[in-house]
């Protein structure tokens, strides 16, 4: 089956219920994608498909219906998206592990809304986990970031 | 007490390290320094100074041998080379090193040796001094107990300045300009008439001088980097997916393997049908491991399928299957033959309780995971004549030496690559997975193969944070505290933990009693007694250790009686305070939280205080009890680490520790059922999640001495201060982790 992940067509040989991120992961070898729990529970594994965030660890392949977005694609390290700036500027990651999702999550959620509130914010990025705890500067990070993209 | 005891009682157990008797030697083999290792295999016309700092003609190398688990180490080490061999961020490339006794840990003797941190006296340093020799000839490279700054802060500073001095007498000896004339800055050497020679340029010359080693290291006043905010190395590649982990690791010919093991740990497996595991797409091989099996695959996905399709036949738990009979052999531990150590007795606490106990109370703390969020996974090549191993682990050489009687090799042929980890809160302490991965290898010599734990894999082999519990009581008199007494029961984390790496450790582990003896609290009467429980299910050091169960034993029993004496929490401890810098550390807390201001209805505040790792540590934690549950607003940190290497760093360190502690006090446990553990996954151990995070305010204090780690030290007061400002809001006292057993939160 035939695929498009950050902007590049891939042609795939692999079963219909195989998930998403270990297409992405093991097959086309984009590990920014990260594996966490494999149950949706944690938002590790969280990419875009249609700019709207899904876990792909619970996305079987066969389902995917769009383009997909990883972190890889969203921004390069010379070239960051507003939200991945502003994850750098609040020095946001810790072990960093979970950040692919979390800015992944905050990018989904600021192109859906320009300028969440506190409680949208909460609400939007609580199936993100963060075992190091950076859940205060995730917070500050995602407003900078809806700031930044209003004046872009 | 037989001979064997009283020799036992006279070794030292501590941390997650244990030396016993019989290690001879000289003040001559201690004052020796290791050959440095960059000198193997150095390149022509590259330099190496010590350990820590190597240059070539293209490039600038520090080696960071801390390993960095997400605490930014890796940074922190870097930056204190970097001070003083002025070279900025950009300018040179980090690496963790390959393992070596030259990279042995000279901060671990500081707590691991039976004293209490505040203790200063000639005898406490003289053991400190005879352990940190110890752990020199052993070369014990390990990052744990907050220790990689304690260990790194003058040594690298020294191996930055070493390699400075040594780069100017290179320019002097190429330019003919005396040293004296010489400056430096921006990585390179500054000459009188304002040209400059790269060190990279000077790196032929440098090679061919010995090491300056006179060198005066830069007054703090001078410093350019420490103290001040740094823009951590790591940030920009874990916000763009660009940091590879181990589980990253991608090798040529490389193939996947996943693995199932009894989840009754440490029972056999008594028979297996792979037969459909077989016949699955991918599937390459299935190969039995100590334990378990393992499935070798093309891809992870289809390892993991294909493991979790083997029907397998499991042996039976070497532990109670059940986890009432986990807590029935802590509550029968409370005896004279399982005391391990009495840590504390002052005044006389039967004569001050006389009168009656004001408070006679139990507490228990749970097994909890660790659960990292990246799992755990090796990638192991075996061939005949060397091992390479790529993972990210906290103790090289033993894992060096664990790796090496899986394979029959020597040790100095197992090559680490050491990574970044994905979160460890000291999961990568354990061996375990890197001998499966080995297993697997060993038996598909020439192809490397990454092992990945699927997380229910993980939670089932996490070997949880100890379980323990507590009986306390106390007396108090015209309103204040007069008498404490507190026994603290558990199996040994540090037996369990160096028992899997084929050591046996005697003597008293301290472990059981952190967080609860070491208070530096002046009562009048205080007795503080351990007892060893026999060991029940394998368990490993989690973030603070001993002091995560300690703390919350001590801090809620004194909470209590403070209560009890009708006397201010904050202002009691404060009297009871003997420690001048712990002292200052509840003040500013104090100060920070507005303590003794109205708050509105339904809200509570509780404060806590526990030293750990040598860092007084105060919290305070403001709740309200809502129609939905408790939701916990604000906290407040104040803690005191000597020297504040980095206050971003610093304080995202503290707000990740507070919120770690938190979450597990609030709904995270392991338990067991049919000898498993009855969590598989984030969903029956969920920690907190962001709408949960409360507003987290932080001071480092600078009054202490010595310059101490910041890791764990914030997680022991975390649980105690949210279980007393619940009790404050509510006037429910809770006694056990976690607290959800007993009250809601929103």
């Amino acid at each position: 089956m035939q695929l498009i992940v950050d902007g590049k067509s891939h042609e795939v040989d692999v079963e219909e219920d195989m998930p998403l991120l270990w297409v992405l992961r093991d097959e086309l070898g984009i590990k920014g994608v990260k594996y966490g729990c494999g149950v949706a529970a944690c938002g590790a594994c969280t990419v875009h498909i249609d700019g709207v965030a899904v876990r792909s660890c619970q996305t079987p392949v066969a389902d995917v219906d769009g383009p997909v977005t990883t972190i890889e694609g969203l921004g390069q390290p010379e070239a960051m998206h507003a939200v991945q700036e502003a994850w750098v500027e609040h020095q946001v990651a810790q072990c960093g592990y979970c950040q692919s999702g979390q800015i992944m999550q905050a990018a989904s959620l600021l192109s859906e809304i320009k300028m969440p509130s506190d409680a949208e914010i909460d609400e939007a990025m609580s199936g993100n986990l963060c075992r190091c705890g950076t859940y205060p500067r995730i917070r500050a990070a995602v407003k900078t970031a809806a700031a930044k993209m209003q004046e872009a | 007490m037989g001979k064997v005891g009283k020799i036992a009682r006279r070794t030292f157990l501590f941390g997650a390290v244990a030396v016993a008797g019989g290690v001879a030697f000289g003040v001559y083999k201690v004052r020796t320094p290791y050959e440095n290792p960059l000198k193997d295999g150095l390149a022509d016309g590259a330099s190496t100074f010590n350990p820590w700092v190597v240059i070539d003609g293209e490039k600038i190398t520090l080696i960071t041998p801390h390993g960095d688990k997400g605490q930014g180490v890796a940074h922190a080490q870097a930056a204190l080379i970097a001070e003083e061999l002025d070279v900025e961020f950009g300018q040179f490339e980090i690496d963790f090193g390959k393992p070596d006794k030259a990279y042995w840990n000279r901060a671990l003797a500081g707590d691991g040796a039976p004293f209490m941190a505040t203790d200063e006296s000639f005898t406490a340093e003289a053991t400190r001094s005879f352990m940190g020799g110890m752990i020199k000839l052993l070369g014990m490279q390990i990052t744990g107990g907050s220790t990689a700054m304690p260990d790194s802060y003058d040594k690298l500073r020294e191996a930055g300045a070493v390699a400075r001095e040594t780069l100017k007498l290179a320019a002097s000896n190429v330019s003919g300009v005396p040293v004296a004339q010489l400056k430096t800055a921006n990585g390179a050497v500054q000459l009188p008439d304002g040209s400059e020679l790269a060190y990279t340029a000077l790196a032929g010359a440098a090679a061919k001088v010995e090491p300056v080693t006179e060198i005066t290291l830069r007054k703090p006043s001078e410093w350019r980097l420490i103290g001040k905010p740094m823009q951590r190395l790591d940030m920009v590649a874990k916000s763009t997916g660009t940091l590879n982990y181990g589980i990253d690791v991608d090798i040529d010919g490389m193939v996947h393997a996943a693995v199932m093991c009894n989840p009754r740990q440490g029972g056999k497996l008594e028979g297996y049908d792979a037969s459909t595991a077989e016949s699955m797409r991918g599937v390459q091989k299935v190969v039995e491991v100590s334990g378990g099996v393992a499935v070798v695959a093309d891809n992870t996905w289809r390892a993991i399928q294909a493991v979790q399709a083997i029907d397998f036949d499991w042996g039976a738990a070497p532990y109670p299957a059940e986890q009432d009979g986990h807590w029935a052999a802590i509550e029968a531990s409370f005896t004279e033959e399982q005391l391990d150590k009495e840590w504390r007795n002052e005044g006389d606490v039967t004569a001050a309780m006389s009168g009656g106990k004001a408070v006679e109370a139990a507490y228990r703390v749970p097994y909890v995971a660790h659960a990292p969020l990246e799992p755990l996974n090796a990638t192991v090549l075996v061939e005949d004549d060397k091992v390479t191993v790529w993972t990210g682990h906290q103790i090289p050489r033993m894992l060096q030496d664990q790796v090496a009687k899986v394979t029959g090799h020597k040790s100095e042929q197992i090559e680490l690559v050491n990574h970044f980890m994905g979160g460890s809160f000291g999961h990568r302490l354990e061996f375990k997975h890197v001998e499966l991965a080995a297993e697997i290898a060993n038996q598909m010599r020439g192809t490397p193969v990454k092992l990945t734990y699927s997380r229910e894999e993980d939670f089932a082999h996490d070997f949880p944070r100890h379980i323990g519990m507590a009986r306390g009581s106390g007396a108090v008199q015209d309103g204040k505290v007069t008498a404490m007494d507190l026994q603290v029961a558990m199996p040994s984390v540090v037996v369990s933990q160096m028992g899997r790496a084929g050591l046996n450790v005697p003597g008293p582990d301290m472990q059981i009693a952190a967080g609860a003896w070491n208070n530096p609290y002046g009562l009048e009467n205080f007795r503080m007694r351990a007892y060893r429980v026999p060991e029940l299910a394998p368990v490993s050091s989690w973030r603070s250790v001993g002091a995560s169960a300690g703390g919350f034993f001590f801090d809620s029993l004194l909470d209590e009686l403070i209560h009890e004496a009708g006397a201010d929490p904050l202002q009691e401890r404060i009297r009871l305070m003997q420690h001048d810098v712990s002292r200052k550390v509840l003040e500013a807390v104090g100060e920070m939280s507005n303590w003794g201001s109205s708050l509105g209805p339904n809200k509570g505040r509780g404060v806590a205080f526990v030293e750990s790792f040598g860092v007084p540590t105060a919290e305070v934690i403001e709740v309200t009890n809502t129609e939905d549950g408790i939701t916990i607003d604000k906290v407040w940190v104040a803690a005191d680490v000597g020297t504040v290497i980095d206050p971003v760093n610093f304080e995202n360190l503290v707000q990740g520790g507070v919120i770690f502690a938190l979450g597990h006090a609030m709904n995270s446990e392991i338990t067991y059922s049919d000898g498993m553990a009855e969590q598989a996954n984030y969903w029956d151990a969920e920690g907190m999640r962001l709408k949960q995070c409360p507003e987290i305010m932080v001071r480092g204090l600078e009054n202490g001495d010595k310059v101490r780690g910041i890791g764990e030290p914030p997680v022991p007061p975390a649980a105690p201060a949210l279980a007393n400002a619940i009790f404050a809001a509510t006037g429910q006292r809770i006694r056990e982790l976690p607290l959800y057993h007993h009250i809601d939160f929103a």
